[in-house]
């Protein structure tokens, strides 16, 4: 989920102009007080809510101690670096107290008063319980070692570097704690979905990645309370576009059953699809560690939103192209280079063998309305990463220095058109936007070791 | 360089192939703190089988990438004692591996469960024909162990490494059509067999024809994709033919790498140790028990790992090479015939006949998967009077049609006889490539007085080991044994319409030839059995002599099967496991009194 928030991060700095007038709110200095030893169950109760809020995805460098921070943001004009979350005094957040702690997640003001980049999601915290919050810094100061580890300073050239402009920002789109809070609590009939939304509007912050944004980068929507746009599916984010997390019966969940969404939750691997891009960091890092309870919560919350695309015809799964391939008839676009690379794993039929193997037809994935994903995923191959549950990881292999343009739009073209799957066609010019605007480096791909 | 003495663990496992990473799965799942140490580099799908770079045959096969480095360490070679033994410096009769996962990570596949009448080989033998029939010098002995000992600890192995193939019968009911010769299952292979390729398919018709019992070979190729009991997940196997010296790249072949290390790994009782060379096991005064394990780290330097119990598990002749280093077990003597360590050393007996088509019969020789294809065991193991034919042994007969890749088929060429070069070589090559059938007796050897492992007097390894010393050859009555098998394939190519055939039958007299590739089937040299003056090992895998060391492989087999080896080294390692498991850890010491 780190990736998203690179996307928004440059966004902001890449000629937004947040300058709006503002100054630092000074808190008085105040010293932390060492916490008193809590009791355990608080720490592991906190532990759970840095699981859940997916803190570790951000605040840890690739191969680096857990929270020690430096993991890179790398902008077109410069570098920022995520801070040392480790209560360490000198470098980390030893000193905070919990009320400077509580307004640094939820609010987004560090605790010397400066504002936080909107990299970290605030606005979706904000709806964190007291309880939570005081469980997470519980944790954070009791549960996790202080790691004296001063993390690079960030290298925005002026003015960007100034930090006040972000005030702005904040007081227009990051939501009161009140505000947040009253709103999450809204009444549900069931509590089971009322935890789910307070999970995926708050501290899951879902919608980071699968809301669409405004011009300013805010969300357009921050819970379900505010519209279909919430979890319609968001922006690109280093080449991956996340996709609609509601109804929708050919993009979003509408053929995923509640007991789907707990499974890919819980492993990243279903008879529908495999976790890819950033959503294989949320479940490594995050989701793959919530209770069962919890994962059918946010599941059954999931499959309330209806969908915001009402005009979608169900999926319907057609043989025709799979029937021409099997016969040996290779004439359709990108139907040769398919069979030549594609279907050993993804098989002529496109439903390949799950769960090792995700089926390409009916996958939301390959419906979405853009093909960016598909093509990303074609020219750098991906990582399906190991959970507790599924300790197998499975590689893709890329094919961005085997295929050109033309060939990777014919078969991503193929690839949408077969099996019902339908959607638009992708062209060597899509191909060649995405294959430019690709991440240099995907930092923190380590090699899976099966 | 330094020395080294590390914390004291509960177990240390040498070698991270098939063997350790089984014992060490199951130590780990006893609540006991396990290091594996592994000569070689860590590997995995992700980087050694990364698709399309691993299936490069010239790197692969030929370069060996994946092998052991014989430039560090090796073995000699002699066919007699009365000759000199050489170094073997460059890869071809067999193929140890190296590096996380062993030869378990470039193996073939093919996955049998050892014969009964194998089992107990001396005492069917005697009993069938009287102990008169049994060679001068031919040491044949039984395992200590039987086939309904090993039963379940076959069905757990088949069931961790996804394998397909179909049963004769379950419980002993016929279920399916499997190999009529097969002893009755506890359950079902966990995947069903592969389909035929053609010319196994060929094969398959013309065997059933001249009335023997075609099966499909069990193999860890998965058929479909498979989740194991560990959890962990295969993919399906797609006949690319890239098995047998490369890590595959569809998670489809079973390897302790897809198949055991991704359960173990995260396990915070179980440290891997990679680049850890194992120079020897350290004894204490008593020379009755190891206090650990000496190794050199990738640094050179020289570390102490004290355990309470070692597992020897680095390949068959290495077992016995540390055996020997380490002075665990009365060294054999051929001429005294005393002592067990390096005794009873076997091979595998294999020759390939090749049958050629009508030019409209496409054989596809590139497809195929390296467990795959049709056997019959007609001639196999005890299932045949061998009384009229007096030899002992027997060979499984089948189309293994294991992909052969380009450069293969080139040096394959065509019929003996034609040319090595130019158009004639070039047209008997396409020809062979596209319409012949190659079908393999795949034999027993068995071990004989003159036949064994022990240090060689001249030759060092790089680490300043004397190096261990092969002494072997090729025997009347095993010659024999090929030459009546093979004689039989010919009326299966009949049958199946060959318009050219030609036998592969071992030639009366022949020597062992290091220069060509046989397989890695090795076997023997630390025995197991009841009797500690013929065996180095108990019925458990356990030294008579140091208790708390076990050597698990095939160096365990006292004489050579007509199977492949890892399913029973791998029946085995779980069989140990148990005994380990359930009797030694509670009461340390031997887990058989005399
Ligand atoms: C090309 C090929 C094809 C094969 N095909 C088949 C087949 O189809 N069917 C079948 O049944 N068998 C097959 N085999 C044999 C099979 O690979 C072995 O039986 C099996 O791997 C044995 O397992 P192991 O654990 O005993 O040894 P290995 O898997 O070889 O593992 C031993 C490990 O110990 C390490 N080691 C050695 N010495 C030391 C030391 N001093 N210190 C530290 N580490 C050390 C090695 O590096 C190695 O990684 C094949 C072998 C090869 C080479
Ligand atoms: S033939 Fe099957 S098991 Fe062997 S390497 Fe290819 S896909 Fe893997």
């Amino acid at each position: 989920m780190r990736h998203f928030k690179r996307g928004v991060a440059a966004a902001l700095f890449g000629g937004l102009g947040v300058a709006l007038a503002g100054w630092p709110a000074m808190l008085p200095p105040a010293r932390a007080q060492a916490p008193a030893a809590a009791a355990p169950g608080l720490v592991a109760q906190g532990e759970y809510v840095a699981r859940a809020s997916d803190c570790v995805a951000c605040h840890t460098a690739p191969g680096g101690v857990p929270f020690a921070g430096g993991l890179p943001f790398a902008l077109q004009m410069g570098t920022i670096y995520a801070p040392n979350i480790t209560p360490d005094p000198q470098t980390g957040i030893g000193r905070y107290t919990e009320a400077e702690f509580a307004r640094a997640v939820r609010e987004g003001v560090r605790r010397d008063g400066a504002s936080l980049y909107p990299a970290m999601p605030f606005p979706s915290y904000a709806r964190m319980t007291d309880a939570d919050i005081h469980a997470l810094y519980v944790y954070f100061m009791q549960g996790v070692k202080p790691v004296a580890s001063t993390v690079k300073a960030n290298s925005l050239p002026w003015p960007l570097s100034m930090r006040w402009p972000l005030i702005g920002w904040r007081m227009m789109f990051a939501p009161s704690v009140k505000d947040a809070q009253a709103k999450s609590a809204r009444p549900f009939d069931d509590p089971v979905l009322a935890r789910g939304a307070y999970l995926v509007e708050g501290p899951g912050h879902c919608g980071a990645c699968h809301t669409p944004r405004g011009i300013t980068m805010q969300e357009v929507a921050l819970t379900g309370a505010d519209g279909t746009r919430f979890l319609s599916g968001g922006g690109v984010i280093d080449g991956w576009i996340p996709t609609s997390l509601r109804g929708e019966n050919r993009t979003g969940l509408g053929r995923w059953s509640e007991d789907d969404i707990v499974e890919f939750l819980k492993t990243g691997r279903i008879r529908r699809g495999s976790a890819f891009g950033g959503m294989s960091d949320a479940v490594g890092h995050g989701t793959q560690h919530l209770t069962d309870e919890d994962l059918h919560a946010i599941a059954r919350y999931l499959k309330s939103l209806p969908p915001h695309d009402t005009t979608q015809t169900p999926w319907r799964y057609d043989a025709t192209l799979a029937t021409a391939l099997h016969a040996g008839d290779l004439s359709a676009r990108g139907a040769r280079t398919y069979v030549d690379n594609c279907a050993a794993c993804h098989r002529t039929d496109g439903q390949g063998y799950p769960t090792v193997f995700p089926p390409l037809a009916g996958n939301p994935v390959v419906m979405d309305k853009a093909p960016d994903s598909l093509i990303h995923i074609v020219l750098t191959g991906d990582i399906l990463r190991a959970t507790h549950q599924a300790p197998s990881a499975f590689v893709m292999p890329g094919f961005a220095t085997r295929l050109s343009d033309e060939k990777v739009a014919d078969v991503v073209s193929f690839i949408r058109k077969a099996w019902g799957n339908d959607a638009a066609p992708a062209t060597a010019q899509d191909v060649a936007r995405v294959r430019k605007a690709l991440p240099r480096t995907e930092g923190d791909a380590a090699v899976p070791l099966n | 360089m330094a020395s080294i003495k590390m914390k004291p663990v509960d177990a240390v496992v040498i070698g991270g192939g098939w063997a350790g990473s089984i014992l060490a799965k199951e130590l780990t799942e006893a609540g006991q703190t396990v290091v594996m140490l592994e000569r070689g580099a860590d590997r995995s799908t992700a980087s050694d089988g990364a698709y399309p770079g691993s299936i490069d045959e010239l790197e692969g096969n030929f370069r060996h990438k994946i092998f052991q480095n014989l430039s560090k360490t090796s073995v000699t070679i002699r066919n007699s004692s009365d000759q000199t033994a050489l170094p073997y410096r460059q890869m071809a009769a067999f193929l140890p591996g190296e590096g996380v996962g062993g030869a378990g990570l470039h193996w073939s596949g093919v996955h049998f469960r050892m014969p009964p009448d194998d089992l107990i080989l001396r005492t069917k033998v005697k009993e069938k024909y009287g102990e008169k029939f049994i060679p001068e010098g031919m040491n044949l002995q039984d395992y200590g162990v039987t086939y309904d000992d090993l039963e379940p600890f076959f069905d757990k192995a088949e069931k961790v490494f996804g394998t397909s193939g179909e049963a004769y019968t379950v419980n002993g009911q016929v279920v399916g059509k499997g190999n009529v010769f097969a002893p009755s299952r506890s359950d079902h292979f966990p995947l069903p067999a592969l389909k035929d390729v053609y010319g196994a398919n060929m094969f398959r018709k013309a065997a059933e024809e001249v009335g023997f019992h075609p099966y499909a070979m069990p193999a860890a190729n998965a058929s479909a994709q498979y989740t194991n009991p560990y959890g962990v997940q295969m993919g399906p196997c797609n006949f690319c033919g890239y098995c047998s010296g490369y890590a595959c790249y569809m998670y489809s072949k079973a390897s302790p790498n897809v198949n055991i290390l991704p359960a173990l790994r995260p396990d915070p009782n179980f440290e891997l140790r990679t680049e850890a060379h194992v120079l020897r096991v350290e004894l204490d005064g008593t020379k009755t028990r190891a206090t650990g394990v000496t190794y050199l780290d990738r640094n050179g330097n020289d570390v102490f790992q004290p355990a309470e119990l070692v597992i020897v598990s680095a390949f068959q002749f290495h077992n016995v090479h540390l055996m020997l280093l380490s002075g665990i077990g009365k060294p054999y003597d051929p001429v005294a015939n005393e002592g067990v360590v390096g005794r009873n050393f076997v091979y595998q007996n294999v020759t390939t006949t090749t049958a050629w088509f009508d030019k409209s019969v496409y054989t596809n020789q590139f497809i195929g998967t390296g467990g795959g294809g049709v056997a019959f065991d007609d001639f196999n193991s005890e299932n045949f009077d061998h009384g009229p034919l007096g030899f002992i042994g027997g060979s499984p007969v089948w189309v293994n049609q294991a992909g052969i890749k380009g450069i293969a088929a080139a040096k394959i060429g065509g019929p003996p006889g034609t040319p090595h070069w130019g158009s004639a070589w070039k047209k008997a090559m396409v020809d062979t490539y596209q319409h012949s059938v190659r079908m393999d007796a795949h034999g027993t050897n068995m071990a004989y007085r003159d036949v064994y492992l022990d240090l060689d007097p001249t030759w060092k390894d790089a680490y300043g080991m004397p190096m261990l010393r092969m002494t072997f050859d090729w025997k009347d009555n095993d010659i024999r044994m090929n030459r009546y098998v093979v004689s039989q394939i010919a009326k299966v190519t009949k049958a199946m319409g060959a318009r050219d055939v030609h036998l592969g039958q071992r030639q009366p007299g022949e020597h062992f030839d290091t220069r060509f590739y046989q397989t890695t089937h090795l076997a023997g040299g630390a025995v197991m059995g009841d009797d500690p003056k013929t065996s180095a090992l108990n019925r458990y895998l356990q030294s008579w002599d140091v208790s708390n060391v076990f050597v698990i492989g095939a160096n365990a087999f006292p004489q050579g099967t007509g199977y492949n080896p890892t399913g029973m080294v791998a029946a085995l390692a779980y069989w140990s496991a148990h005994h380990i498991r359930t009797t030694y850890l509670k009461n340390p010491g031997p887990l058989v009194q005399l």
